[in-house]
């Protein structure tokens, strides 16, 4: 495969945006990244548009075509990309093979999802169907349920506290205030994570990453034609993706996420690098949990010590490894599909030293880690300056 | 969930018939149609399981799934069967305050919600606590 | 008459809610109510339990004491007067759930609260004409009462099955013979599309419940030529504690013969289940040899007396599944809001 890169990103703003619509959020996010690539649209070759669920968020299927038809860029090949949460990560594992493979030199990879226009139970009942509708959501179980059951596992296994995991939510939610695309732009503290509404217990309301429009672009390059078009590439070093039964009761553990270690492992190992020279990552916080556990799957800390380092800032931006100084999923949203193309935007802009207030000094490797459902999906990006 | 769905999995739903591999051994639940270890040697067969087991991890559910509103606060668990394979239930008939992981469970018939309210009603399995 | 018991099980739901916490509710005095009815709290069913649920737990319980290959089952009835549909049976729930199916026949009766006795009576028929090995009779309810009514300091959940074969070594009592008494009396009825049930007050004494108990009895003990000394226990239909004491005492038992078999102070009236649990409650205590009264009413009217002897058997088999009184026990108390909130008396 011959090296690929981003040569432009372009992310909307991400909240409840009751004034746009799905093809507007779309648009908005492509004309920015295009902008920031500096190519014309006619350059593009394809489209990969990462997407959990139209059908149940706007009763809208087929969006491959509309996103084309609506950036003006039909004939070319347009392609919807799901995998639940992890679709937008996917969606960018699928325009790099297509880069890499030679087929095209520049490719769009985008993620979107408008989640506002049904009512927030819709919106909850949408996301559980990825979780096994058979035999989890059938008994009762909901989204935020499952990872509950892995917190409270990783509670018994190693100890980790409720304050801990309010210690994400904290962190995630300081870095979004510097972050003017983030959902929540305001501090929070762990009392007030501890005070919040529970949702199902450990995992109260600030545990949860909120209900998000938005969307998310990042366009695609041969290394070869990037060098000619910008001086700030930004290499794909690694890409790895891995798979897991979808209900959590069929796996072999609780408290990690087997396609998380497996996506890692073929990532670092294609980029070859270590996690220690990760100097920052985006992980999959779509619950406070999810971070702790994402951490220790990903080896920046030995297992069931990821509460405590979150703890003692070793994951705070100035800390030893910075994770999810976009705000996160937490702090800056998480409009499913978009998620994965979102996370690399911010790796983008932290390797080309473009993060202003969240900066984090001398980036040169950035990790991103995107999840589908409770971890039936996982699918991990490493990405290295290219100047 | 349409009428067919639910009735295809009646058995499975009322007295927990999984699949055992004739050529592994392995008890499988939820059923399969090709056991995951031996692939195309497997020989599934259905296996009724014992109902009985114990609390792997449980969360109490604040905000309900559809369906389970007038249920709040029910606790959620991860019950690991003595034949083997864990399944997703609610432990119905307890405080949630006093679940444990450990706790040994059985599992029983209950009423998991239904269609509509002139639709059919849909009965399963949830877990319920062995007293000492 | 060559048939018996096979095995017995009953299922009542762990919630209770006391007279005093209804009474209150609608400014009755709670002592006069209990003094009255002679019930101090009644069993609800839970938010996920319904009469096929209760019906389950108790056929288990039968299957389970009565050690038999479910297969072996070639008919369940099931009486009720509250079968989560109108039109589909619950007699097909509980079959695929005991694992009987799919070789037997099923069906769902309703004869107010004698139609688990109506079922017992089939499947002795049946057993006895040779067309069946085993037959499974059911009585589960989770009965409707009117908030404000009378009906609702008594009517309460819970179920008995009861497995009838051909006498043997598998049989803990035999029944020796069975007598009914029936007529057209409208003292209890529930109108289609009605969710409550509306009755005639005091018009449910005289002329419909002594009636035809009493009348079932004393057919019963004519044809088989017995008194009331002949027996060791006497279990009637319970609407409330005052009703089957007092049927007790007109046909000559005394309150020691009664009281076994009387569960309503405690549980409530369920229904359809009143008299298979208490006919259950005296199995797990009774010795083989003794002789046991049952005597069913169905509002609407009718009763089915039957007279059982219990066999050598039931001390091997009564203790493999739970008794009545565990789960008479086992309790739970709850107040009018969460019994409101688990009966749906809340319009959303």
């Amino acid at each position: 495969m011959r090296d690929v890169a981003v040569i432009g990103v372009g992310l909307t703003k991400f909240g409840e945006l009751w004034d746009v619509s799905f093809r507007e959020l779309m648009m908005e996010a492509g004309a920015r990244a295009i902008e920031n690539s500096g190519i014309d649209g006619k350059q593009i070759g394809a489209m990969y548009v990462g997407n959990m669920s139209s059908g149940q968020f706007i009763r809208q299927e087929h969006i491959s075509s509309i996103v084309a038809d609506h950036a003006g860029l039909v004939p070319i090949p347009s392609t919807r990309v799901e995998g639940a949460c992890a679709s937008g990560g996917l969606a960018l594992r699928q325009a790099i093979i297509d880069v890499g493979s030679g087929l095209h030199d520049i490719v769009v990879a985008a993620g979107i999802e408008k989640m506002t226009d049904v009512l927030a139970g819709v919106a909850t009942g949408a996301l559980a169907t990825a979780a096994d509708q058979e035999w989890e959501v059938f008994v009762g179980a909901t989204f935020p349920g499952l990872y509950a059951l892995m917190a409270r596992r990783h509670m018994y296994e190693f100890g980790t506290t409720e304050e801990q995991m309010a210690a994400v939510a904290v962190k995630n939610h300081r870095n979004a205030c510097f972050n003017t695309c983030a959902q929540y732009q305001m501090e929070i503290t762990v009392d007030d994570v501890m005070k919040s509404p529970p949702v199902t217990l450990p995992l109260k309301l600030l545990d949860c990453s909120p209900i998000t429009d938005g969307a998310a672009c990042a366009i695609l390059a041969s290394a070869e034609k990037a060098r000619k078009l910008t001086d700030t590439p930004v290499l794909v070093a690694g890409t790895g993706q891995a798979s897991d039964a979808i209900s959590l009761h069929s796996r072999t553990s609780l408290t990690s996420l087997q396609a998380t270690i497996e996506a890692a492992r073929k990532a670092y190992k294609m980029a070859g690098v270590k996690p220690d020279d990760i100097d920052l990552a985006e992980v999959h916080d779509c619950f406070t949990i999810a971070e702790i556990m994402a951490i220790e799957d990903l080896e920046f800390c030995k297992k069931g010590e990821g509460g405590k380092v979150t703890e003692q800032g070793e994951t705070a931006i100035g800390g030893r490894i910075p994770v999810n100084t976009s705000g996160g999923l937490k702090g800056k949203g998480h409009p499913v599909g978009a998620t994965g193309i979102a996370q690399v935007v911010e790796i983008v802009q932290q390797l080309r030293g473009e993060a202003g207030k969240r900066q984090v000094d001398g980036a040169e490797i950035g990790l991103a880690h995107n999840v589908g459902g409770s971890g039936g999906t996982a699918v991990v990006h490493v990405l290295r300056r290219g100047d | 969930m349409a009428v067919p769905r639910f009735w295809r999995e009646i058995p499975n739903r009322y007295n927990l018939v999984g699949a055992r591999c004739g050529n592994c051994n392995k008890i499988l639940f939820p059923p399969r149609s090709i056991c995951p270890f031996c692939r195309r040697m497997g020989k599934l067969e259905p296996y009724r399981l014992k109902r009985k087991g114990k609390v792997f991890s449980y969360t109490v559910v604040h905000v309900a799934a559809e369906g389970f509103e007038d249920q709040v606060p029910y606790v959620l668990a991860i019950i690991e069967l003595e034949d083997g394979p864990s399944l997703t239930a609610q432990i119905t008939d307890c405080n949630p305050d006093e679940v444990k992981i450990g706790d040994e469970v059985e599992m029983v018939f209950r009423r998991m919600g239904e269609e509509s309210q002139d639709g059919v009603i849909y009965y399963g399995f949830k877990g319920r606590l062995i007293k000492p | 008459m060559d048939v018996g018991i096979v095995g017995y099980g009953v299922y009542i739901p762990r919630y209770r809610i006391r007279v005093d916490e209804i009474a209150k509710v609608w400014g009755e005095n709670p002592e006069r109510v209990k003094c009255g009815l002679l019930v101090e709290e009644k069993s609800v069913p839970g938010p996920d339990e319904d009469t096929a649920t209760i019906a389950v737990e108790a056929a288990r319980n039968a299957v389970k004491q009565a050690g038999i290959d479910p297969q072996d089952i070639g008919a369940i009835y099931i009486g009720s007067e509250s079968h989560p549909y109108a039109v589909k049976p619950t007699a097909t729930i509980v079959a695929e759930a005991i694992e009987a199916t799919p070789d037997l026949t099923a069906a769902d009766y309703e004869f107010a609260c004698k139609a688990g006795t109506a079922a017992i009576q089939t499947c002795m028929g049946l057993v006895e004409a040779g067309m069946i090995k085993y037959g499974m009779a059911i009585g589960s309810d989770t009965a409707q009462g009117a908030p404000g009514d009378a009906l609702e300091y008594t009517a309460a959940a819970g179920g008995g099955a009861f497995i009838v074969g051909k006498n043997g070594s598998e049989t803990l009592a035999a029944i020796e013979g069975t007598y009914s008494y029936t007529t057209d009396t409208p003292d209890f009825w529930r109108r289609d599309m009605r969710p409550y049930p509306r009755h005639g007050g005091r018009f449910t004494g005289k002329p419909a419940y002594y009636k035809h108990v009493l009348s079932a009895a004393n057919g019963l003990l004519r044809q088989l030529q017995l008194t009331p000394q002949d027996f060791a226990y006497a279990v009637f239909h319970q609407p409330n504690g005052k009703f089957p004491l007092h049927a007790a005492k007109e046909l000559g038992f005394s309150r020691e013969q009664a009281a076994p078999g009387l569960l309503t102070p405690t549980i409530g009236n369920t229904y359809s289940g009143s008299t298979m649990i208490g006919l259950a409650a005296v199995l797990d205590q009774a010795k083989p040899g003794d002789r046991l009264l049952a005597v069913s009413y169905g509002s609407g009217a009718g009763s089915d007396a039957f007279s059982i002897v219990v066999r050598d058997g039931i001390e091997d088999k009564r203790d493999a599944a739970p008794k009545v009184l565990d789960y008479v026990n086992q309790k739970v108390y709850i107040d009018y809001p969460i019994y409101a909130k688990f009966r749906r008396l809340l319009v959303k």
